[in-house]
């Protein structure tokens, strides 16, 4: 592991945004009109404020996705192995996945992948 | 066997070496790191910026032709220098600061959709010996470095002020978190066959068959999984609801203007190549030549082509079919959308994954 070249690879995409925001503030032009800041709203005056409610469906699926990929995280070291350990990690791995996917029949069955 | 036996007709071990001994020649240690580093960067950014400009280009050029249109054609010969106009026009436009904007959030978007985007590009294998990160859980990494932009479109959606991009990145984020899923999971179900996590190690287990064809059916569902997983991860195609023009003008990235847009344009087109490039990589054999078992003069001759140009060529291919999608299919609603991941893809690849682990379990694959 070449943790050197990790680096210089974040440090190389913080140069490119710098640099290309920089070339774009040395070379724009700059104006300044009174109705220029207004958010974008279809060419109307905005109403009322842009952080707004939105569905609770969203957070349903962002709490399913969490658990999915967390299960997804802890099956790669098996995954690694399973040409070693055969037929017995797959019966072991059987159990996990069995868990998981009575929580999905369970947040299929109560609803929660419906979009209402 | 003949065919472990294959060497590039670019050797690029052979160029870092070179490059190391004529450096430690002429300065101290330390001085050859950090040239070295700079140059990493260089190459890297130069391989990001113009692989960008080029898939900008081939994709207005295919959309083009899928709708009997000519497309680009008047800045430079068919046009070719149009994506080089468009990014200095962007360069020169003003960056635009919209009232009651979170500041913070809203300069903080663009660096971190970027440098996901940057990340997971160092970690793809371009050819033999030309991979900047190759780290022993490199796909696992490279999962980890490009959700990392799915917090980018949150934040810029959210910090803009507008009622459209709060949408647009609500949309976005419910989509790219729901098939990331799939896409793990048909990585996983790739890791099970090849038993190693390292990007390049992956890619020498295939020098034989490609995994696409050694692991029978649960590579293949695998393969297609993704492949729909990923255009839906790339807001492409059939899936393009977080910029839904009819509805939402352009999703996240409204208020964005100038070369703040120009980024999220940039890892767009990127995203679309990382995408391809991890296809390539798992299914296709990564930059190994075709091989027939048994053709020998067919396989010398596939062995002449260096193995750079069988990368991109195969990413092309992944990314042409990508780019039939979008004129194929039809946008899908959020809730088709969603259903399509939850209760159709997601069951799909937990079942794939059995399949899969019972192929190599009892030493099915080739």
């Amino acid at each position: 592991m070449d943790l050197t070249l990790l680096l210089v690879v974040i440090i190389t995409a913080i140069f490119l945004v710098v640099a290309a925001l920089g070339l774009d503030w040395l070379l724009s032009p700059r104006s300044f009109n009174k109705q220029k800041g207004e958010p974008y709203e279809c060419g109307i005056p905005t109403r009322g404020r842009s952080w707004m409610q939105f569905r609770v469906g969203y957070y349903l699926f962002a709490i399913l996705f969490l658990i999915f990929d967390v299960e997804a995280m802890f099956m790669f070291p098996w995954a690694v192995i399973v040409r070693e350990v055969g037929v017995a990690g797959l019966i072991n791995i059987l159990f996990f996945l069995l868990i998981l996917v009575l929580g999905l029949a369970y947040a299929w069955k109560k609803g929660a992948l419906e979009w209402k | 066997m003949f065919l472990n036996t294959y060497t590039d007709s670019i050797d690029f071990n052979a160029a870092r070496e070179w490059i190391h001994t004529t450096l430690s020649g002429v300065m101290p240690a330390w001085g050859v790191t950090l040239t070295e580093c700079v140059l990493v960067g260089l190459c890297l950014l130069l391989g990001y910026a113009l692989i960008a400009l080029a898939l900008i280009y081939i994709e207005r050029k295919v959309c083009a032709f899928f709708q009997c249109r000519l497309g680009p054609n008047r800045v430079g010969p068919y046009g070719t220098v149009q994506s080089v106009a468009d990014m200095v026009k962007m360069l020169i436009k003003e960056l635009i600061h919209i009232n009651h904007v979170d500041q913070f959030l809203f300069n903080l978007a663009p660096f971190i959709v970027i440098i996901s985007s940057v990340l997971a590009f160092g970690c793809l294998p371009f050819a033999k010996g030309l991979a900047v990160l190759d780290f022993n859980v490199g796909i696992f990494f490279l999962m980890a470095a490009s959700s990392i932009g799915i917090v980018g479109i949150l934040l810029a959606g959210w910090s803009s002020n507008n009622k459209y991009s709060m949408i647009g990145a609500m949309r976005s984020g419910a989509q790219m978190i729901s098939y990331e899923l799939s896409i793990g999971l048909s990585i996983l179900t790739m890791v099970v066959l090849s038993g190693t996590m390292q990007l390049s190690e992956i890619v020498e287990r295939q020098s034989e068959v490609w995994f696409l064809f050694s692991g029978h059916i649960p590579a293949l569902i695998a393969f297609l999984i993704y492949l729909v997983a990923g255009t839906a991860e790339t807001n492409r195609g059939p899936f393009d609801l977080p910029e839904a023009d009819s509805e939402l003008t352009a999703g996240y990235h409204t208020e964005y203007s100038g070369m703040h847009f120009g980024f999220f344009y940039l890892a767009e087109y990127l995203n679309l190549f990382i995408v391809a490039g991890i296809a390539t990589t798992l299914f296709l054999g990564g930059w190994m030549p075709l091989h027939i078992s048994g053709w020998e003069g067919f396989n010398a001759v596939m062995d002449f082509i260096p193995s750079i140009v069988w990368f991109l060529a195969k990413v092309g291919v992944v990314i042409f079919v990508i780019m039939w999608f979008k004129w194929t299919f039809p946008r899908l609603r959020i809730d088709q959308l969603l259903t399509l991941e939850w209760k159709y893809l997601l069951p799909l690849s937990l079942l794939n994954l059995l399949l899969m682990t019972l192929v190599v379990a009892l030493g099915l694959y080739f």
